[in-house]
């Protein structure tokens, strides 16, 4: 791997690390797997590029991006909670409605922000050169974002969202509406989902409706190894975890990539399949490991 | 202070698994009453506490709770003024969070919960001093978390947590009932207390007979989704284990009473 596709790497891990601590939310902390994110990655994307075309702050697309994302999210959390719809289905619902609105949002399965303004101009401006201002940018995003959530799971509110995903009867018998606080929660997570496709979208000057595919299992793949490697056994320790995760995550595929076998190497197109085999090895591996053990 | 009015609770109605777990059920509980309740497995003892509670809804009757009607009302509504506490120690407690934080969440029983810092130092000399009460030595254990603490200490902490901000109704079904024995008598000791001090008006289900009798002011035994006796004041003090099984015989057709009651 070349120092530029490292760098390239951890850029990405970086930005889509956003996207993780959204799925942390939802799948670890909440036990509410959620695969509206493949739908409102693109839809983050979707909204930033088309408000940057009609001459909207990048900064200022981004709280929309944010918005969109998070009432898409709470879509899905509605229709468990209140329609009793599995939390599963539920999530898919909502993400194949996204392809239609993302489409119709953009006027057509792309948009290209070539010459637009974005969030990087004013560190490009400043004389970084642009494959450090992604990073740079990135992580200041990736890191407030980091703060803000553990910051938040330690306020009485955030105290409540744990405790709904850690024990929901006892949380309702402490009088908490845990219908209310998992639309909230889901809404949170698909929210900083979708502030992670803007953030993508800027980067790559174009949103595409079919960028979202993958987003759950790349999301969960991260979570898994940032757990693996550096531990969860405090919220803020786990939420810093699945960023490096996310990191670590895109060196591995970036390697795997750059990997030959004689004529074969992978392509990106492998890049599902890879991660799909990743999170099946990730997940079944405890259940060997405990059945070994208790031999 | 409670009042429960004509009311019935079917499970799966209109099935083959149709149950009548509450029949016709009317009762009216004074402020400050501790009514210990029996009867067989699946009389409906938890159904008829789970009612008050808003678990689910009834079929029919009405339940008003301290002048108001909560028979609509969901569960987490309910919880301002109700508090419970399960028989499966798991239930009551977060284990992943810590014994502070399980003790933060319980301070904010039915109160607004907002951004301010879910566990607050001002708190901790008041945390520590009622687990101190416990005698478990939790008070030093505050970082703890829950998920380390045995079934016993777990339960003594929800009793705890159901009473720290005081109830107008305490519901406790078998709550000692997975515990060993020296543990359960810890758990009644520390009940009778919180509930003495606090005045509150609690329902305790028991499969335990003579707890029945030696707890509370007022006994009621429910078969069949039916309140079949309901003993109060120099009555109750009287009752022995033969008259409550006497009791069972006279009122319920059946020939049999279940190893669950003998044993008890
Ligand atoms: N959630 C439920 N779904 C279906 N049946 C239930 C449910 N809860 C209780 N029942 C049935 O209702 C009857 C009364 O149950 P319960 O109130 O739990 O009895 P117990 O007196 O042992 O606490 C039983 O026949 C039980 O099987
Ligand atoms: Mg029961």
């Amino acid at each position: 791997m070349t120092v530029y596709a490292a760098l390239g790497a951890v850029e990405q891990g970086l930005v889509y690390g956003i996207m993780v601590i959204g799925v942390y939310l939802t799948f670890r902390i909440l036990d509410f797997p959620d695969l509206t994110v493949d739908g409102s990655l693109p839809l983050g994307a979707s909204i930033s590029a088309v408000a940057i075309t009609n001459g909207i702050n990048p900064y200022y697309s981004l709280m929309f991006a944010l918005l969109g994302g998070f009432v898409a999210g709470m879509i899905t959390a509605i229709l468990n909670t209140k329609f009793k719809i599995l939390h599963l289905l539920a999530s898919i619902l909502t993400m194949i409605a996204l392809y239609s609105i993302n489409i119709r949002i953009m006027g057509g399965p792309n948009i290209a922000l070539l010459g637009s303004a974005t969030v990087f101009d004013a560190v490009i401006a400043w004389g970084i050169p642009g494959q450090y201002a992604g990073i740079l940018i990135f992580a200041v995003f990736a890191l407030a974002v980091t703060g803000f959530i553990v910051w938040f799971l330690k306020t009485e509110l955030g105290m409540a969202i744990l405790a709904t995903g850690d024990n929901p009867r006892m949380i309702t018998s402490l009088g908490v509406n845990t219908h209310m606080v998992i639309i909230l929660g889901v809404g949170l997570s698909n929210g900083l989902v979708a502030l992670s496709g803007a953030l993508i979208a800027q980067n790559q000057g174009a949103a595409d409706v079919g960028m979202g595919i993958g987003t759950i299992i790349a999301g969960l793949a991260s979570v898994i190894i940032g757990e693996t490697i550096f531990g969860d056994n405090n919220i803020a320790r786990a939420f810093v975890a699945a960023l490096l995760g996310s990191i670590v995550y895109r060196l591995a595929i970036a390697l795997a990539l750059g990997l030959e076998f004689g004529g074969f190497s992978f392509s990106p197109s492998d890049l599902n399949l890879i991660t799909a085999v990743l999170v099946v090895i990730a997940l079944i591996a405890p259940n060997i490991k405990k059945k070994v053990v208790a031999r | 202070m409670i009042s429960l009015d004509n009311c019935s609770k079917y499970f799966h109605k209109g099935s083959v698994n149709e149950v009548f777990a509450l029949n016709s059920i009317s009762i009216d509980i004074d402020e400050g009453d501790f009514i210990s309740i029996i009867g067989s497995n699946g009389a409906g003892k938890s159904t008829l506490l789970n009612s008050i509670a808003g678990v689910f809804m009834l079929d029919s009757g009405t339940i008003n709770v301290g002048n108001r009607d909560v028979t609509t009302w969901p569960e987490y509504k309910r919880a301002k003024f109700i508090s419970r506490v399960f028989q499966d120690p798991l239930l009551g407690t977060c284990p992943s969070a810590t014994i502070e934080q399980n003790m933060a969440l319980a301070k904010k029983r039915g109160q607004w919960r907002g951004f301010s810092r879910g566990v607050k130092a001002k708190d901790r000399p008041m945390f520590q001093e009622k687990l101190k009460m416990l005698g478990l030595g939790l008070e030093n254990r505050l970082q703890d978390r829950v998920g380390l603490l045995s079934g016993g200490q777990r339960q003594a902490l929800t009793m705890l947590m159901a009473t720290m901000v005081r109830p107008e109704v305490l519901l406790l079904d078998e709550h000692i009932a997975a515990l060993d024995p020296k543990t359960a008598n810890q758990i009644l000791r520390l009940t009778e207390e919180i509930v003495g001090e606090q005045e509150l008006t609690t329902l305790m289900i028991t499969h335990n007979m003579k707890h029945a009798i030696e707890f509370g002011n007022r006994l009621i035994m429910l078969h069949q989704g039916r309140i079949i006796s309901d003993v109060a004041g120099e009555e109750k003090k009287s009752l022995t284990v033969n008259d409550l099984l006497q009791k069972f015989y006279d009122s319920s057709e059946e020939e049999l009473v279940t190893d669950a009651m003998l044993l008890a």
